[in-house]
């Protein structure tokens, strides 16, 4: 263990010890427009009140269903819990089957394989990497929990950021960091876990939004859900304005996944509606927007029985997992 | 697929509109003398009712009715309970709400969004604001025994119906005067909606009297010689009369008017936030603000760039039924200003400023003008000097701060600005340069009963709101 601590394991590693790189990304970070927080919020809050009704429910409620990766990240997960998470995930409404099913299911990396058993290649598995949710520990065991991650079958790594380097001002040491694990996915799309709660400030949150975009991720992504507060609107918002101006600049979209807080059916429209009128529709599709979520499924569903009988049923008439 | 909104109208069931209307003096309502007229809905050119239209035999009746209140109980009512009145009001304009918004957006054509969210709540908030006042008025800096002036006569603009009658009343009645106020033309409805929550609200008969009716009766209140004070909201030329007209008298005057307000946005602005500041400076109501952010100062540094983003945020501006919940812009509330907006955009274009405007798809019936943007607009172009009133921003450019002082006072006019920067030095600093009465920074169209309002040069004079407002209504002298 101690080698892991001391010395790089992987000779493909980055060398951490070259700040004088990383002259042009903080140049760029320093160059980032601030955000004004009153007024971001107040955007949210307005698009927030957008009403949502009839067919444009509907469709804002089954595209929802799409983007969800479902999730379970907890001490206590056995393989059992996962399979039939996953098998929910595959048909979540197993009255009606022409529910779509889920964007991917989300666990732990030593429960890939439980969920892969399960799903086949008909939806995704990602796993949380990177010493997930803190992410306190060297690059070595990082990379070695995403490469094991991968091996055993995940097509998608959420991974976190390091937000003790990130608060004290060592971009380099993110983004190399970024960058390492991305090589270490392969094939594999890789999420980029801001933890937004601890970052605190819009300011942050636009900062971390590029870096992870320029060391290479796929996705970034709010929050672990372990951190208090996990995605709000005006976060969501303010990383959604990150990836409309890296598209303009780049032509790349970058997608973006909101999660852990969002519970119910009417939360997740608003998130469409921000998405919509923020990046266009280009992003309303699992590809490019996501929620990490557990609770929020079930509420969806009530809700799709809903609009389709006209009537409400009840949580005995969703599965529990 | 695409994400389309389905339509969420707002149901107009809640609010009955009677089909004639009466004036409202003395608490009762009563008909008036002169030739009704009808109010359309701008949105529809549907007639929603028939007005009636106070002669001089009614204005007579209406501050005769105001002075026999003032005498008799309000000026000598305890600020204490003149203060329930108030809250009174206030409550019944928050259990109303919904109506009175409904009401609003079909008279006035504004979206339900903006006058459920902006107008009925700041008008209840302006009542609860001035009745916390009534009984501490020896508090607030007029002296240890301020009083009230008298009967005060109010003439108000159909951009705002009952917000800018609530700015009116309510700091008149806190401070223990009496009102006459005459609606708008085009949009009397709420006032006389207001007129039956004074009546539930046991509000001691004549201290509020509404009259409805056109430019006529307006000059015939303000001139009226019982009466104290004059309070008006509206265009600089109609002001100037009625200060003409008062002029050599013993009443009072508060003017508040036209505006050409300066948006400044520096390259250190936080820019998602500006643009949106930039929207709702000039597309919020139409553009048919008084304090609206018509004109647009960019830094040449990030004029292009920011322009690019105000046009990719326009584009998801929603134009159409103003009773939609996700409507944006509504309707021109009415033909005349439409034709004026379209004869200043015109002069625009003539002028050599290059026009533009998102794809929107007009209503067939109503008052509809997209909203437009001048780019490569100077000083000397009439639509950066005259106030448009319609939803049409106006974009200059500037190099420097002191450049961008210059070019936001070069107007006649002096009501608001706005001033983007993260830096807190600047805002400051310019603040302290800019003449207009109120200036937001990294903001705009914020309004709030505590903070006052009101111009400079022709934007009028005196203040509405605050502290500062109630001394419009107040004097240190004994009055008869």
């Amino acid at each position: 263990m101690s080698s892991l601590d001391s010395q790089p394991v992987d000779s493909q590693s980055p060398n951490l010890q070259t700040p004088s790189s990383h002259k042009g990304l903080e140049a760029l970070l320093a160059g980032l427009s601030g955000v004004d927080q009153v007024g971001a919020e107040a955007r949210a809050a307005a698009l927030g009140t957008r009403s949502i009704k009839k067919e444009s429910k509907m469709w804002a409620i089954d595209t929802a269903i799409s983007m969800v990766d479902l999730t379970t990240l907890e001490g206590a997960d056995t393989p059992g819990k996962v399979a039939a998470m996953c098998s929910k995930a595959l048909h979540p409404d197993p009255t009606d089957p022409s529910t779509p099913s889920v964007a991917a299911v989300c666990v732990y990396g030593d429960l890939v394989p439980a969920a892969r058993e399960v799903v086949g290649d008909r939806i995704h598995v990602a796993a949380v990497a990177t010493a997930f949710p803190s992410g306190r520990a060297s690059l070595g065991v990082k990379l070695l929990d995403t490469r094991e991650a991968v091996a055993a079958g995940a097509d998608e790594i959420d991974m976190v950021i390091d937000r003790g380097a990130f608060l004290a001002g060592n971009f380099g040491k993110v983004f190399e960091e970024i960058v390492a694990i991305k090589e270490a996915c392969g094939d594999a799309h890789l999420k980029v876990i801001l933890e937004t709660g601890e970052l605190k400030t819009l300011d942050n949150v636009r900062k971390a939004s590029w870096l992870a975009m320029k060391a290479g991720a796929d996705f970034i992504k709010t929050s672990t859900g372990k951190v208090a507060p996990a995605a709000t609107l005006p976060v969501t918002l303010v990383m959604l304005e990150a990836v409309r101006d890296y598209y303009t600049q780049t032509n790349v979209r970058i997608g973006v996944k909101a999660a852990g807080g969002i519970k119910t059916s009417k939360d997740a429209i608003k998130y469409l509606v921000v998405v919509n009128e923020t990046v266009g529709d280009a992003w309303l599709t699992p590809d490019l927007f996501r929620f990490g979520a557990s609770t929020l499924l079930n509420d969806l569903l009530q809700q799709r029985q809903k609009m389709l009988s006209g009537h409400y049923s009840g949580p005995d008439y969703v599965t529990i997992d | 697929m695409t994400f389309q909104y389905a339509p969420a109208p707002e149901s107009t069931a809640i609010v009955n509109i009677n089909s004639s209307n009466d004036l409202f003096i003395n608490g009762e309502f009563t008909p008036g003398h002169g030739n009704p007229f009808k109010t359309i809905n701008p949105a529809t050119e549907e007639v929603l009712a028939e007005i009636a239209h106070a002669n001089e035999e009614d204005v007579n009746a209406a501050v005769m009715a105001a002075r026999k209140a003032y005498d008799k109980t309000w000026s000598k009512m305890s600020g204490r309970d003149r203060g329930k009145y108030l809250f009174r009001i206030a409550r019944l304009i928050q259990e109303r709400s919904r109506e009175l918004a409904v009401l609003e957006t079909l008279d006035n054509g504004k979206p339900i969004r903006e006058s459920r969210d902006v107008d009925i709540p700041i008008a209840a908030a302006h009542f609860f604001y001035h009745a916390g006042w009534a009984d501490k008025l020896e508090f607030a800096g007029y002296g240890d025994n301020p009083r009230p002036l008298g009967v005060v006569a109010q003439v108000i603009p159909w951009n705002f119906p009952l917000l800018m009658l609530a700015w009116k009343i309510a700091p008149a009645l806190a401070t223990g005067n009496t009102v006459v106020l005459k609606p708008a033309e085009t949009t009397s409805l709420t006032a006389l909606l207001f007129a039956e929550i004074c009546q539930q609200a046991d509000l001691p008969p004549g201290v509020v009297n509404i009259i409805t009716g056109a430019g006529e009766t307006g000059r015939m209140l303000v001139e009226h010689p019982d009466v104290n004070k004059v309070a008006f909201t509206g265009s600089t030329a109609v002001g100037q009369a009625i200060q003409r007209q008062i002029a050599g008298t013993h009443k009072r005057l508060t003017l508040e008017l036209g505006g050409k307000a300066a948006n400044i946005v520096f390259d250190d602005a936080p820019i998602d936030q500006a643009v949106e500041g930039i929207v709702n400076g000039i597309f919020f109501n139409q553009g048919h603000v008084c304090c609206a952010g018509s004109r647009l100062l960019l830094q040449e540094s990030i004029a292009e760039q920011t322009i690019d983003s105000l046009k990719r945020r326009l584009v998801t501006l929603r134009l159409g039924d103003p009773l939609d919940k996700n409507t944006d812009i509504g309707a021109i509330n009415s033909r005349e200003q439409l034709d004026r907006i379209i004869d200043l955009t015109k002069s625009g274009e003539d002028e050599g400023a290059q026009r533009w405007s998102p794809d929107c798809v007009i209503p067939q019936k109503g008052f509809w003008f997209a909203p437009t943007v001048f780019t490569n607009v100077t000083q000397a172009h009439r639509i950066a000097r005259e106030e448009i009133f319609g939803p049409v921003l106006s974009v200059l450019t500037f190099r420097t701060p002191d450049e961008a002082i210059e070019k936001a006072n070069n107007t006649p006019y002096g009501l608001s600005a706005g001033i983007w920067t993260e830096k807190g030095s600047r805002i400051l600093a310019m603040a302290n340069k800019v003449r207009a009465g109120v200036v937001w920074a990294n903001t705009f169209n914020r309004f709030d009963p505590t903070s006052p309002f009101g111009g400079y040069k022709e934007s009028g004079f005196g203040r509405e709101g605050g502290v500062q407002g109630l001394g419009a209504y107040l004097t240190s002298e004994e009055t008869s």
